[in-house]
């Protein structure tokens, strides 16, 4: 099966659970902003949970399917429709053959995902099929959408099959049908547009002079226009060490907290580098990744400090909840 | 040896506070023993100058034994480290591999050799063979994919980074950034001065190892003469 993309968005890559283990190799994850969002358009069509989707950013695209296509949108809201129907996030959605699926713009945060039964069947470059556009690594060549690419789909597993199966059910294969249930607000992060995000402390946190320490914790910081997938430059107060600090470059995390001396911190994001050599002042949580992935520049956030027993704790119980998603939905299409 | 959180997914072992052999070779080893004998929960290694990442699951770390209040991910995984490395040693790392770095020198390949020759007082010959009579050890891996920092560059050729980066610099190109020297991998940005240029591909996707260098590389540079195709040297 193919996938049209007859308008390519502003910015739209495929992304799957991320280019891991070649870090040593200077080689970066890449792989989805909002890794929650990519995991459960995977559940919600049948696939493996790390498939590969299309991550969709602010504005468009339109693509259409060649053959009826269970499908499953997740993540920010970028309003879409599939020809004169507008389709709900965390539901399975069956779309006929032809139909034009359009993302028109985000209405509430930043990032789309549009996972596919079958998963996103390019070539796996170095194990992954994420797109890295700095080293045009995976993807199409490595590179955000255009008009004219033809995405191919993979097959759909058994399980794809029955959901497919279960969502248009009689109602037959000429319209679009969505599921009447869908994944619970409970079970996921808590989107907002001026979030409180959870961080555990840096290694560097306490080399912060007693004011900057203060203002990282009270304040409130915008995410500056030049933020992308590499990382979010955060504007507001201007953060200051006690003393110069000389850090060798190493290893930073997905949610590591930079600060160049500048003073403006830096959130790194899935296309991060592998290494880094500023101090590192926070790391956010795991579990809070995702509402930062949806922030737009422009957006505003707030620290929150807890432990690090806590972000694991919190990271496990999410870990609990995804499982649950995928135990009802295998359960339900036995 | 020292233990750290890198956030809620990730450890870092301490291994000194500089640059230098000795830290190097105890880099490599922890390195090569975390690959030998993994622990339960790991993701992936990334080892740097003084220190080893191991990036880790915290839903697959091996629970406590029975009885015991659970501790938190992180304890557990980092008592299961700790027990990995307790009798690492630096001595029985296995030689290095040697990789020559054939390089076109100067001109349209190298636009900066005469400018970092000028700040020394030296002979753009005078660089090239200082350049190339060093060698360098691979301490790292980062920056970008298959970018090796090197140390060992000679002090009389040391030269602080341009004050404007260029925008593209060109896969290859062998630039000097302060006490640094190294390659751009892919064509990338960059604020160092640039003294030449080789045809090996230190990143290649299709290749494996992609990267063409690896921690703990000796690395020596060879001039090509100006009438030396760029393209016929040594793969």
């Amino acid at each position: 099966m193919i996938c049209d993309v007859l308008h390519p968005g502003q910015l739209a890559t495929v992304q799957d659970d991320g280019r891991v283990g070649h870090q040593q190799e200077g080689i970066p994850v890449a792989g989805p902003m909002d890794r929650m969002a990519l995991r459960v358009a995977n559940l919600l069509v049948g696939n493996d949970e790390g498939a590969a989707v299309l991550e969709c950013t602010l504005v468009g695209p339109t693509v259409r399917f060649d053959e009826h296509t269970l499908i499953a949108l997740t993540g920010g809201d970028l309003a879409v429709t599939a020809g004169t129907v507008p389709l709900p996030l965390w539901r399975p959605i069956c779309v006929p053959a032809g139909t034009m699926v359009s993302a028109l713009a985000a209405v509430r945060g930043c990032r789309g995902y549009l996972g596919v039964a079958g998963g996103i069947d390019v070539p796996r470059v170095l194990g992954s099929r994420s797109t890295y556009v700095r080293a045009s690594l995976g993807g199409i060549d490595g590179r955000a959408l255009r008009r004219g690419d033809r995405l191919p789909i993979g097959n759909p597993t058994e399980l794809g099959r029955r959901i497919a199966n279960a969502v248009a059910g009689d109602r037959g294969r000429d319209r679009v049908t969505i599921a009447h249930w869908g994944t619970s607000t409970s079970l996921l992060p808590r989107y907002a547009s001026s979030p409180v995000i959870r961080v555990v402390e840096g290694e560097h946190t306490t080399l912060l002079t007693p004011e900057s320490a203060q203002q990282l914790w009270s304040s409130e910081f915008r995410v500056g226009a030049q933020s992308d997938r590499m990382g979010y430059r955060l504007e507001g107060a201007t953060l200051a060490l006690k003393a110069p600090c000389e850090i060798l470059s190493e290893a930073v995390a997905f949610g590591t907290v930079q600060l160049p001396p500048g003073g403006n911190p830096i959130v790194l994001m899935a296309d991060r580098q592998t290494t880094g050599g500023y101090p590192r002042i926070a790391e956010v949580a795991s579990v809070d990744l995702p509402v930062v992935a949806q922030l737009k520049p422009g957006d505003r956030l707030r620290f929150r400090a807890i432990s690090l027993a806590e972000a694991q704790r919190l990271y496990l119980a999410r870990e609990d909840n995804l499982r649950q998603v995928r135990a009802a939905i295998a359960l339900h299409h036995h | 040896m020292r233990l750290a959180p890198l956030g809620d997914r990730a450890l870092l072992v301490h291994l000194g506070t500089s640059i230098d052999e000795a830290t190097h070779r105890l880099v490599r080893a922890v390195y090569a023993r975390l690959a030998a004998h993994q622990v339960p929960g790991t993701i992936e290694l990334v080892p740097a100058f003084a220190s080893v990442a191991v990036h880790y699951e915290p839903s697959r770390v091996p629970a406590d034994v029975r009885g015991r209040e659970q501790r938190s991910p992180y304890e557990r995984f980092a008592d299961r480290v700790r027990a990995v490395l307790a009798d690492v040693e630096a001595d029985a790392l296995p030689a290095p591999r040697t990789v020559e770095i054939p390089v076109r020198y100067g001109g349209a390949d190298g636009p900066d050799l005469d400018a970092v020759a000028a700040a020394h007082g030296l002979r753009p010959e005078e660089v090239v063979r200082l350049h190339c009579t060093a060698t360098y050890r691979v301490y790292m891996l980062g920056f970008a994919p298959g970018f090796a920092y090197l140390g060992g560059l000679p002090e009389e050729i040391a030269t602080p980074r341009r004050p404007e980066p260029r925008t593209a610099v060109p896969a290859g190109t062998v630039g000097i950034g302060g006490s640094q020297t190294g390659i751009y991998p892919i064509v990338s940005p960059g604020g160092w001065q640039l003294i030449g240029r080789t045809a090996l591909r230190l990143f290649d996707a299709r290749r494996t190892p992609a990267a063409l260098l690896a921690i703990g590389d000796v690395v020596r540079f060879r001039a090509l003469a100006a009438d030396e195709s760029l393209d016929l040297a040594p793969a």
